[in-house]
């Protein structure tokens, strides 16, 4: 690429404006067009000292404060009830490994997406249990047997053959029963030593063959399909990224989830970052606030700049400050200054809060800049 | 089979409850049994409460039976002659005290006209769903209950007549107004109350209007010219005490002129107005920090004395002074003995009180206001009779607030001011809005209480029609005179060598955590610097060692207390506070050491 006239820009211009310029202006003006650009860009950049961090956090933190309450409600829309307003933001900025509603949007190829036979693909992503299959447990105490009479009318509503689902059931509970089938009916065998036979046996083996996996994909409890423009989608509660992807019917480019630690495993912690800036800025949107989404990108910066997710607490970014005296002003005070007293840890005071403490100016703004001038002295 | 329970605790099985029931019932009405008994039958439970113990919120409702109120007209006839007393009908079981539990049970009628067979009360009086401070806002039934708590609780704030033997008390914290008057909208709470022996505001008029804007959001405007005349003057009087304590080894307190020599001796100024025996006279003039009561102490620590053993002249000055920022004249001294037997000594200091832009004015409606400008009479609007309102009221209180009686106590005082006629504004008996609105008529006003008014600047005639009338306003006892408040040096506190906190203690305004973010954010490194500098210090350090090192003011000399005196020791200026919490470091077996490098 590079037009002539835009050489010059290289590596003063990120290539993607360079190439928007190369692409929509006429060569005669090139020149032009690139000055004011440049122009504009420098005057767009932020300038030095300013603290970008502070007024990031206020950003969010003000209008976080008018959201405790007042909450904005979705009612009888037929979607599925998802944790919105600031306990959202506290999950996503804490960085908790477990969400308290994961929800997945799949998106699904060109055949799929047309709404033919939608329920039957969303079933296949269901994950389903056997308990769900059973239409009566028959416990005899005397062989120490569990008798499942199985719903058929479930079955084949699922697509499920019998023999499937004994080959599902034989495979999850291998080490405790032997499994039999006959006639519409599974028969679990006890088998244990002869000091824990019993009832109790019998009766967490119930318990646990209710839990048996038999398909679908893990973790996924609920489906809806819906129709959003021209195209079906599926909407699950629970998430499994990975396994999802495996599937050959989902659009794999545009399928996402809300469990950014699902997808800064599958996808990388690039996309990780991308989550949590559009998981923080819904939720801001959706209560009707208007937050910069620089400020977002900034937190979503610092809580993926190690390669990891990080949350904003003492655990996680707190704890990666370089100053002692900076992260004793956070919380737990004591601990952070004897574990740096026993390292000897020495604080640079390269930070606003250390330069607070002790009466300093902070390196913000005015208080930045040094200036240097040389003396010259003047020779008689 | 029903398990009765007498205050709570299990007395004993009944067969039948109901008829246990009833027969407690007619036993207390008939005076065999306490009146202060209560019942609670509990249907699911089946059991029964019996509660005669104290704290129990109770209140009268007249018995009825079969449909028919136990309270006739004889009975009412009796009590217009003055023959039978609220007592009476009480012990005759005509009228009964029932606490919340036993409501449960009852069927109260709210009137007679909707008594059933089934019912076992009537109310007395709808107004008796109010309390007693309540039922003395007129028209209470055409306001909203949020709005009438918060005039009730206003009514409780107010400045008026509290006791009539004032003069004679010593009570901390009082205020009494000049000219109180009795209102001309009543209720029959005010009879009931004789409120008349108490009042607690005055009637003045008002307009409902803006002014030059100084009235927005809840301000009021205020006549120059009706202040003049006694408006809102009022009294504020607070006591000093002193008292002759007595400690271990016979020495004691004296009050008297202290000598040059006491510890912490003021100044021959500051005990100007003290007479020989140590007390202020009456009628005194004091400002702030005047003595009132001279006293000297006993030294803190006997040890001391025997020390320096310069006799008992090392004293400690104690005296009692005019807080700061107080001012006013000795209205009553009083010398007596407490309960110890020590001399006591009470000094009230009075302080007349003119209304100022600040203080805060209250209609009986919850409509509170705060004085936003003072205006003088030939600058306030008039009406076309040339009358010229006390207050002016912004329209703007109106519509959220729903205080509809507001505007017809307004209209009312208005009627009852031209007629001479006290108007009844009783809840739920009150009388009614159209006969106010003809009594206007009839004497050649507007019936919707509107008038032209003039602009008293300029003297153009408004091209509204303005809202004008009569109605009661109350002072409340919060004046800026005690809660005006500032600083730009003052004490510090001794530890962390910061401002005190509080107006009490002069102090300073607290530049807090989210203050300082707003200086960080715009940059402003020097300002916030400079604003946290209250308590900075120069501190010596060791260079070797980093710790802070001792400045000797005898020999001006500095050492490290570890290195000794062959060491570099620099400058620095730092916090106290972060002096402060190196020591603390020290105190937990932590070594916090200065890296001193130069800055530039």
């Amino acid at each position: 690429m590079v037009h002539s006239e835009l050489k010059e820009y290289e590596d003063k211009l990120p290539p993607k404006i360079l190439q928007e310029i190369e692409e929509k202006c006429p060569s005669s003006k090139m020149k032009k067009v690139v000055q004011k650009v440049y122009e504009e860009f420098l005057s767009a950049q932020i300038d030095a000292g300013e603290a970008v961090g502070l007024v990031g956090a206020e950003s969010i933190g003000e209008p976080g404060t008018q959201m405790t309450l007042n909450t904005f409600h979705y009612a009888g829309v037929a979607e599925m009830n998802v944790t919105m307003g600031l306990p959202r933001i506290i999950e996503i900025l804490d960085g908790r490994k477990s969400i308290t509603t994961p929800q997945m949007e799949i998106f699904l190829k060109a055949p799929y997406n047309k709404g033919k036979d939608i329920r039957e693909i969303a079933l296949q992503v269901k994950e389903t249990k056997l308990g769900e299959l059973v239409a009566e447990y028959g416990l005899n105490i005397v062989d120490l047997k569990i008798e499942l009479k199985l719903n058929m009318e479930k079955l084949n509503a699922l697509d499920v053959t019998p023999a499937y689902l004994v080959k599902a059931v034989e495979k999850g509970l291998a080490s405790e029963a032997n499994v039999k089938f006959e006639g519409g009916v599974i028969s679990l065998k006890l088998k244990c030593k002869d000091d824990e036979r019993g009832l109790n046996a019998l009766y967490r083996l119930k318990e646990k063959s209710k839990e048996v996996y038999v398909r679908g994909v893990k973790g996924v409890t609920q489906i809806l399909p819906v129709k959003r423009k021209e195209e079906f989608l599926i909407i699950t509660a629970g998430s499994n990224l990975k396994k999802v992807f495996e599937l050959d019917f989902v659009d794999t480019d545009r399928t996402t989830t809300n469990d950014i630690y699902e997808i800064a495993e599958a996808l990388g912690i690039e996309a990780a970052r991308q989550a949590i800036m559009d998981e923080v800025f819904k939720v801001i949107e959706t209560q009707g606030l208007n937050v910069d989404i620089r400020h977002i990108m900034l937190v979503a910066d610092t809580m993926t700049v190690s390669g990891e997710i990080k949350g904003i607490t003492r655990y996680g970014v707190v704890s990666e400050k370089a100053s002692v005296l900076a992260r004793a002003s956070f919380e737990t005070p004591i601990k952070h200054i004897i574990n740096a007293a026993l390292k000897g840890e020495v604080d640079q005071l390269n930070s606003v809060v250390e330069n607070v403490m002790l009466n300093q100016p902070v390196p913000v703004g005015t208080g930045l800049p040094g200036l240097i001038t040389k003396i010259v002295r003047k020779e008689k | 089979m029903s398990e009765v329970y007498l205050n709570g605790k299990f007395v004993g099985d009944i067969d039948n409850a109901h008829e246990f029931l009833q027969r407690i019932k007619q036993d207390r009405r008939s005076g065999a049994l306490s009146t202060n008994v209560n019942l609670h039958y509990d249907e699911l439970l089946d059991n029964v409460y019996v509660e005669s113990a104290r704290g129990r919120c109770r209140r009268p409702l007249i018995v009825v039976n079969g449909g028919m109120p136990a309270l006739t007209d004889k009975h009412v006839k009796q009590l217009q002659k003055a023959e039978i007393t609220w007592g009476d009908l009480i012990d005759q079981g005509v009228i009964e005290f029932l606490d919340a539990a036993e409501e449960e049970n009852s069927l109260i009628a709210f009137s007679d006209q909707e008594l059933t067979p089934e019912h076992t009360h009537l109310e007395i009086s709808p107004l008796a769903m109010l309390g007693l401070v309540t039922g003395l806002i007129p028209y209470g039934d055409f306001i909203q209950s949020a709005r009438l708590i918060i005039g009730s609780r206003n009514l409780k704030q107010s400045i008026g007549l509290y006791a009539a033997n004032y003069l004679v008390r010593m009570d901390m914290d009082i205020n009494l107004l000049h000219y109180p008057q009795m209102p001309l909208v009543q209720t029959m709470v005010h009879e009931l109350t004789d409120y008349k022996a108490h009042p607690s505001g005055q009637n003045i008029v008002l307009a409902i209007m803006c002014y030059k804007g100084y009235n927005m959001e809840d301000a009021v405007i205020i006549n120059k010219g009706s202040i003049d005349r006694g408006f809102g003057r009022s009294t504020y009087y607070r006591p000093a005490v002193a008292e002759e304590l007595r400690y271990s080894g016979g020495l004691m307190d004296s009050v008297c002129v202290p000598d040059k020599d006491v510890k912490g001796y003021k100044s021959e100024h500051d005990y100007r107005f003290l007479e020989g025996d140590g007390v202020i006279y009456p009628e005194a003039s004091v400002k702030e920090e005047d003595v009132l009561i001279g006293k000297t102490s006993p030294p803190r620590f006997l040890s001391n004395l025997e020390e320096y053993s310069l006799a008992s002249n090392i004293r400690r000055e104690s005296s009692v002074s005019l807080r700061h920022g107080e001012e006013g004249v000795v209205d009553f001294v009083c010398l007596t003995e407490n309960e110890e037997g020590n001399k006591l000594i009470q000094v009230r200091i009075r302080d007349q009180r003119i209304p100022e832009i600040g203080d805060k004015f209250v209609s009986r409606h919850g409509q509170k206001g705060v004085v936003g400008l003072i205006v003088p009479e030939a600058d306030m609007p008039f009406t076309a009779s040339g009358i010229v309102p006390d207050l002016l009221f912004s329209p703007h209180g109106i519509p959220s607030r729903m205080t509809i009686s507001h505007l017809i106590e307004l209209i009312g005082g208005k009627s009852a001011a031209l007629t001479g006629r006290i108007i009844d504004g009783t809840t739920f008996s009150g009388e009614p809005e159209e006969v106010i609105r003809k009594d206007l008529m009839s004497l050649g006003f507007n019936e919707t209480g509107t008038e032209t008014m003039y602009n008293g600047v300029t003297g153009e005639i408004f091209e509204a029609k303005i809202y004008v009338g009569s109605m009661y306003y109350l002072k409340l006892k919060h004046m800026v005179a005690n809660k005006i408040h500032s600083r730009a040096r003052g004490p510090i506190q001794l530890l962390t060598r910061q401002p005190t906190e509080g107006r009490a203690k002069e102090g300073g305004l607290r530049l807090g955590e989210m203050e300082k973010d707003t200086f960080v954010a715009h940059g402003a490194s020097m300002l916030l610097k400079e604003r946290f500098d209250s308590d900075k210090t120069v501190v010596p350090v060791c260079e070797g060692c980093g710790i802070i090192a001792i400045y000797d003011v005898f020999k001006d000399k500095r050492y490290c207390p570890i290195c000794g005196e062959n060491v570099e020791i620099s400058d620095i200026e730092i916090s106290y506070a972060f002096k402060l919490i190196l020591d603390e470091f020290k105190s937990l077996g932590i070594y916090p050491r200065l890296q001193l490098r130069s800055k530039y």
